[in-house]
């Protein structure tokens, strides 16, 4: 069976290594079947540019599942565009229209510099990750099976923001290119269970203090990042946040 | 002490600031409508109401240094946090779409603050900083409200502070870490109350003492 196609008018930003400024280019994007995912509608789009000698669009991708977090841009002012609860390489064609204008754009912040096209630097992320996204333990045998009990609720709470997969669409989408719900979700889902318990503490302050160096901006509760974010993680996790460093600095 | 200024200058102890001195301004703002509602009860009501508060005397310096220092805080973290979020994003989106979160309120906070700042000012020197041996303070209202230019800007800079309540309210709570599914949807319905009879309250009283009384 053939499947349906369309045709699109992409304006793509395009700027070189090195280069200070970039610029939104068209192409387009000719017969796409609207099975395809948006970063399979990219990949054609780069076949064409190859075969004609030109440089094709450089853009970050990985698993195309939607779980690890490498994908990402802005389609049309929404950050993995307009469905959701999806990233870029989930999202399909068919939520196009023929004839359509799409406008992609890389994530932007001063905390993410832009390497190339699509591509930027999230480096900042690991930095904060590595201020304090992690629990000290003293491996050895595996411990007996619920030696440490978790209720269950807790267990779903803390998975829920363990669901982020860092890929900075909360910076992206946020009007003041802030973090904290990447941040929030990375303190709660170790803040909520017994083994992140101990270094809770530390690790909301070394991470808050690692964001603040980053450069990203400020929280003021506009909410775009829960709407955005493709895991759905809520703004509940920047209140829990609010409140992991409140009890730190006060105790 | 260090410890606790280092807090302060964090992202989140910035946005505590905001939200400890919003919520003495919403504290301040309650008492303040209630006791202008006797406005709506006419001259004598309205002057005893002025004799009483007047006389706390040395309670309402410390109020007024209190919110002074209150605003002088506000507006200063308020302009830092603006700044800086200006510069977290240097190169803008080309298109750059609403996703359902943002509101009229919440995009507006840095203007309608500053606007309000500008309100304040204006408000302290008609019904403030005027000889108060030559004129009592329905006198001053009167005459104010008998221009028409007074009467719309009241109302319209009534209907600002409306707007930046109805995202301060419960921002201040999401600041303070008490966002609970079963406890927001509350919290959100009061500020949009308590924005509506602030706007409601406050915005008839100059159609009220210019039209009515």
């Amino acid at each position: 069976m053939i499947s349906k196609t369309i045709n699109l008018t992409l304006k793509v930003w395009r700027q070189n290594r090195g280069e200070k400024k970039g610029r939104l280019e068209t192409y387009h994007a000719k017969d796409i079947s609207v099975d395809m995912s948006f970063l399979e509608m990219i990949d054609v789009v780069n076949e064409d540019l190859t075969k004609n000698r030109k440089e094709p669009i450089a853009f970050d991708h990985d698993c195309r599942e939607g779980i690890c977090g490498m994908c990402g841009a802005v389609v049309n002012g929404r950050t993995h565009g307009h469905e959701k609860e999806t990233t870029l390489c989930q999202l399909h064609m068919r939520h196009f229209s023929d004839g359509d204008t799409i406008v992609i754009e890389p994530w932007r912040s001063r905390a993410f510099p832009l390497i190339k096209d699509l591509i930027v630097d999230r480096s900042a992320l690991d930095k904060i990750i590595q201020a304090g996204g992690y629990i000290s333990v003293n491996a050895g045998g595996a411990p007996d099976a619920n030696a440490l009990p978790i209720a269950g609720e807790v267990a779903e709470t803390a998975f829920i923001a363990a669901a982020c997969i860092g890929c900075g669409a909360c910076v992206a989408a946020c009007p003041n290119a802030s973090a904290m719900l990447f941040v929030s979700a990375k303190v709660s889902h170790l803040a909520l269970l017994p083994q992140g318990r101990p270094e809770a503490a530390k690790r909301v302050q070394a991470m808050v203090r690692q964001m603040d160096e980053c450069g990203f901006g400020n929280c003021s509760n506009e909410t775009e990042c829960e709407v955005e974010c493709p895991k759905g993680i809520s703004i509940v996790e920047i209140a829990r946040l609010n409140r992991e460093f409140l009890k730190a600095e006060f105790s | 002490m260090n410890w606790f200024f280092n807090m302060l200058r964090s992202s989140i102890g910035k946005k505590l600031l905001m939200a400890l001195t919003g919520l003495g301004f919403c504290l301040f703002l309650l008492i303040h409508l209630i006791g202008n509602l006797t406005l709506y009860g006419g001259k004598g009501l309205f002057l005893s109401y002025v004799e009483h508060l007047h006389a706390l005397g040395p309670l309402i310096r410390i109020a007024e240094l209190g919110l002074l220092a209150f605003a002088a805080i506000h507006v200063s973290s308020g302009l830092i946090l603006f700044w800086q979020n200006l510069q977290a994003r240097p190169v803008r989106y080309q298109v750059s779409k609403n996703a359902g979160g943002r509101t009229i309120g919440s995009a507006t906070m840095p203007y309608t603050g500053v606007l309000i700042l500008i309100f304040v000012v204006i408000h302290l020197l008609n019904f403030h900083f005027i000889d108060h041996s030559r004129q009592t303070v329905f006198q001053a209202i009167d005459a104010t409200f008998s221009m028409l230019p007074y009467v719309i800007f009241y109302t319209f800079a009534v209907i600002i502070v409306a707007i930046h309540i109805s995202h301060g309210f419960w921002s201040l709570f999401q600041t303070f870490g008490a966002n609970h599914p079963k406890y927001m949807p509350a919290i959100k319905g009061m500020g949009v109350i308590f924005s509506l009879l602030a706007a409601a309250g406050f915005g008839f009283i100059p159609v009220y003492v210019s039209f009515i009384m």
